[in-house]
């Protein structure tokens, strides 16, 4: 990490986007992770997406758990209001802030350690209620704040930098993702931004449960020879399925797509997303046919990225709870206070 | 056989009725209650039941009190024998000259019975198999026949029975009919063939006034309703799921749009508790009224959020139904055994605010206040019942709303505050009352976010592991907390009629047992000033009550003085000024136990005062 203080100072001509926001307005306090950090990627592919989004930057919550990448959303949008809760608990204390105000963009940024161990079952419940948020987990299969321990997403036979071998399955998120029901799911590397930023865009405007796998070496812990998370081993084993464009507001489809090799897909708020075809077999609507290609691929030692499903008109837990459109938060004694008159017939039913 | 002095009384005796759990039994035991109210004589029932869904024990009290006492007795004087795997016990628990009431279809051999009480066979199974043939109305009619049989013996008004099953099935014309059908069988049978009345009788009479007849747990539930809760998120454990169940029912009622049909609230069944706390931190963050419901091992789960909102200062509003604990413990008998575990709950330096309502009625406006105090203190508030209060129909004053009341949504610094130029410090202690701002996430682009957060930092919100920032935030924590010490319900103190040297302390469901050995005590020249503690932390009031007398005896319901403990250590008091009375064994606590328990300790006294032997 770097100690020298962010300057507050930024070029007059930084381009703005549409409302008038500066990357720099998407900007957080400085990251106190090691230099070269992954998660500094997805930290700023984080910042990238939303400032292509033009979102306004305090109408996102960014909640975290315990861990390097729930330390994060302190280091992104600082004028949003964040919450780093309890080790494992990001998806429940996401889900209450959901209930409270549906109008805001829930980021819920977490770790392997945070997700598929401690949280596993929040993780999971989490997307089977289809809350509507945008689930990151950032994905190095190693505890890295106490040091190198592995987490429940290091591969069977990868080594430790100690060398010690892992003995046990490794949970791949993205197929209990799928399983579970998310309505967007996909996986990315936090070397490839270019497939990154899109796909948190497109996540972020889906309405529904999105989740997003981002393997992201640990430069300290797990970026050597044996690990199947370092930066060398995600580049030789990276297949992408596709690659993505996000298409908002009136912006015409690019002519630069060559025929027949573009999918567009329609989500529920309007947006589109361009898909370009890598892998001509796969098809992202088809939520089994996903489950079988991971588990292939996985067999041969594949990591397969992209965007892996998703269903364009998903519902949400609000809409299951048919919640009213105003804020929880918002409502005033006269919308919730039944009344005195109420009790009393409340009363009288009770002698 | 020859019967003892059998017990004659009017309107004053309990009636024990046990059933096999899962029978039907329940509803027809209640109807029996509500009935003897409906002759204007209060009465208090029990729920005695098992954990378990269907063939174990299951007992139903009903204390018929004139006078009004509330609390359990102790002894039962008509036994309602229907469950053979419990016989023995029953028959052996009746007061010598009382009554056992049993199905005599089938004959019982005469050691089975007793010679002091008096007993009644009605051949209940005779005359249901004569009149039903499908199984199930068998044996739910079985249960309206006894009640017919019981209502001729205890003189009581048919009418006043025919009343209440006509309100239960109003518009479901057969099933009236049918079971205002199955009361007469049972009641003409035993005018016909028994000596009816018995000794005990209930009388009409005008004692219960306006008072209404629910379950504490309801009772909470439209008190959530009514402060104005909208996100629950609960896991189901006995004795609480009722409180989420109610919740669930009331706001179907009260909460929809008119118009649009859309619910005005979110309840979410977490798959835990940590689950539950989480979702009411996440929306109570983000400025909704959330709560949870749990019991003991709920609260262990929870600890840790519990932690996160003392130190993050986020408000959440805990119920917890107590139950009898350690581990798993008895999950459907009563303690007030939470005691601790909740006033210091999770690691570190904590403290919480408890609320202790005595009744239904109290657990309604608690319930309804915590979410102000929640949102005011922006920490964790516990409702602090107990299964006695809130599984258990209780008599109790009308509940009552001003309309004119406001919710109180705290310090909560707004859009405009903020462009008006106030300094905004989440932890920044702007009054002295440790009390600081904060902003609801979303409020304004440019000013009022901070990073909520777990770890210690500054005034400002900002990540520090300085000491001197560290103490300074925990000191201002410990001075909300005496901010909230004149916030909370204060305790209620009665004197006795003499002047007396002696008091008493006491909390939530123990009262109407205390109010009643006030009485039993005073008879026997005991005389006693009383304090009902109502909330923790505790109003100055409780250390003057202690240091204004000798022996200030403290009454609870779990072995080891918990409300005790927190006297002594809370307010640096000698304990032995403070004698513990503990009564433990899942059952609600009786006037009898606690006359008889402070009764010897006061005769001893008399022996030696231990004043003298002390000092």
């Amino acid at each position: 990490m770097t100690y020298i203080a962010k300057p507050k100072f930024h070029h007059p001509g930084l381009k703005k986007n549409e409302l008038g926001y500066t990357h720099r307005d998407y900007e957080g306090k400085i990251s106190t992770l090691c230099a070269g950090c992954g998660h500094d990627s997805i930290t700023a592919s984080i910042i990238e997406a939303c400032y292509e989004l033009s979102i306004e930057p305090h109408r996102v919550a960014k909640i975290s758990g315990i861990g390097c990448s729930s330390k994060t959303p302190d280091y992104f949008l600082g004028n949003s209001h964040g919450f780093n809760s309890v080790h494992g608990r990001m998806p429940s204390v996401l889900t209450g802030a959901n209930l409270a105000n549906r109008e805001l963009i829930y980021l819920g940024v977490s770790g392997d350690g945070d997700s598929a161990s401690i949280g596993f079952g929040q993780f999971a419940h989490s997307i089977r209620r289809g809350v509507n948020m945008t689930y990151i987990v950032e994905n190095n299969g190693v505890y890295g704040l106490t040091k190198g321990q592995f987490s429940a997403t290091a591969d069977r036979g990868s080594k430790s930098k100690k060398g010690v071998t892992n003995t046990d399955n490794a949970i791949d998120l993205v197929a209990i993702a799928l399983q579970l029901g998310a309505t967007f799911v996909a996986r990315s590397f936090s070397g490839d931004k270019d497939q990154l930023v899109p796909l948190i865009a497109a996540a972020i405007r889906h309405k529904g449960a999105s989740f997003i796998d981002v393997i992201s070496p640990c430069i300290a812990f797990n970026n050597h020879a044996g690990s199947t998370k370092s930066f060398d081993y995600v580049r030789e084993h990276n297949d992408a399925v596709n690659r993505l464009d996000v298409l908002v507001g009136r912006d015409p489809i690019s002519v630069d797509y060559a025929p027949g090799t573009v999918q567009v897909v329609e989500q529920h708020d309007g947006s589109r997303l361009a898909l370009r075809k890598l892998d001509a077999d796969y098809d992202p609507h088809d939520r089994l046919g996903a489950m079988t290609f991971l588990q292939k691929h996985a067999a041969k030692g594949q990591i397969v990225t992209g965007l892996l499903y998703v269903d364009p008109d998903a519902e949400d837990l609000h809409t299951h709870l048919n919640t009213v459109e105003t804020p929880l938060n918002t409502l005033d004694e006269q919308a919730l206070c039944p009344g005195s008159a109420a009790l009393d017939k409340i009363n009288a039913s009770l002698r | 056989m020859s019967v003892k002095s059998p017990i004659s009384s009017v309107n004053d005796f309990v009636v024990r009725f046990a059933n096999v759990n899962g029978s039907g039994s329940a509803s027809a035991n209640e109807l029996f209650a509500r009935a003897i109210l409906r002759h204007g004589v209060p009465v208090s029932p029990r729920n005695i039941f098992p954990s378990n869904i269907q063939g174990l024990p299951t007992w139903y009290e009903v204390r018929v009190t004139e006078a009004g006492h509330l609390g359990a007795r102790g002894g039962v004087d008509m036994m309602v024998a229907m469950n053979p795997q419990t016989w023995d016990k029953d028959v052996a628990g009746i007061e010598p000259g009382g009554y056992l009431f049993y199905d005599s279809t089938k004959p019982i051999p005469s050691s089975k019975f007793r010679n002091d009480i008096t007993v009644i066979g009605v051949p209940l199974t005779a005359i249901t198999n004569s009149t039903y043939t499908d199984p199930r109305q068998r044996q739910l009619f079985k249960n309206i026949i006894y009640l017919g049989a019981l209502c001729a013996l205890l003189d009581m008004d048919p009418k006043l029975i025919e009343q209440l099953i006509g309100e239960q099935y109003k518009g479901k014309e057969k099933l009236l009919s049918s079971n205002v059908h199955a009361l007469h069988l049972g009641r003409d049978w035993a005018l016909q063939n028994l000596k009816c009345p018995i000794g005990l009788q209930v009388k009409k009479s005008d004692r219960v006034g306006d008072r209404i007849f629910i379950e504490g747990n309801s009772a909470a539930a439209l008190g959530a309703v009514y402060g104005g809760a909208t996100v629950c998120a609960w896991y189901p454990i006995t004795p609480s799921s009722s409180v989420a169940e109610a919740f669930t029912s009331h706001c179907k009622k009260f909460r929809h749009d008119p118009e649009t049909g859309k619910a005005k609230y979110a309840i979410v069944q977490g798959e835990d508790e940590l689950a539950s706390i989480g979702i009411v931190i996440g929306a109570s963050w983000n400025g909704a009224r959330a709560f949870t419901a749990t019991s003991g091992p709920g609260i262990s789960l929870m600890t840790e959020f519990i932690g996160l909102s003392y130190f993050a200062e986020i408000p959440a509003v805990i119920m917890n139904i107590q139950r009898a604990g350690p581990s798993t413990g008895m999950p459907t008998r009563t303690q007030q055994c939470d005691i601790i575990a909740c006033a210091y709950a999770s690691h570190g330096d904590t403290k919480h605010v408890l609320l202790f309502p005595e009744d239904p009625a109290e657990a309604f406006e608690f319930a309804a206040a915590c979410f102000d105090l929640a949102e005011r203190l922006q920490t964790t508030i516990f409702l602090m019942l107990d299964l006695d209060i809130g599984m258990n129909h209780r008599l109790c004053r009308p509940l009552k709303w001003d309309d004119a009341r406001q919710y109180d949504r705290g310090k909560v610094m707004t859009a405009e505050m903020l462009e008006e130029g106030r300094d905004f410090g989440r932890y920044l202690d702007v009054d002295g009352d440790g009390i600081p701002f904060r902003t609801y996430p979303g409020t304004h682009p440019t000013k009022g976010s901070y990073f909520t957060r777990g770890t210690s930092r500054d005034r400002y919100a900002r990540y520090s592991e300085e000491g001197a920032v560290y103490a300074d935030n925990m000191q201002r924590l410990v001075r909300k907390f005496e901010t909230a010490q004149d916030m909370v319900p204060r305790p209620l103190q009665a004197n006795a009629g003499k002047p007396t040297k002696y008091g008493v302390i006491y909390f939530g469901s123990t009262a109407p047992a205390m109010d009643e050995a006030i009485g039993i005590l005073e008879a026997r020249g005991h005389h006693l000033d009383r304090m009902r503690i109502r909330a923790f932390p505790f109003h100055s009031s409780v250390a003057s009550f202690v240091a204004d007398h000798d022996f200030v005896y403290v009454v609870e319901q779990n072995r080891d003085a918990q409300l005790r403990q927190l006297i002594v250590n809370e307010n640096g008091i000698d304990p032995v000024r403070l004698v513990p009375i503990l009564h433990y064994d899942g059952a609600p606590i009786t006037a009898r136990f606690i006359a008889n328990a402070i009764g010897d300790h006061q005769d001893h006294l008399k022996v030696t005062p231990l004043r003298k032997a002390v000092s």
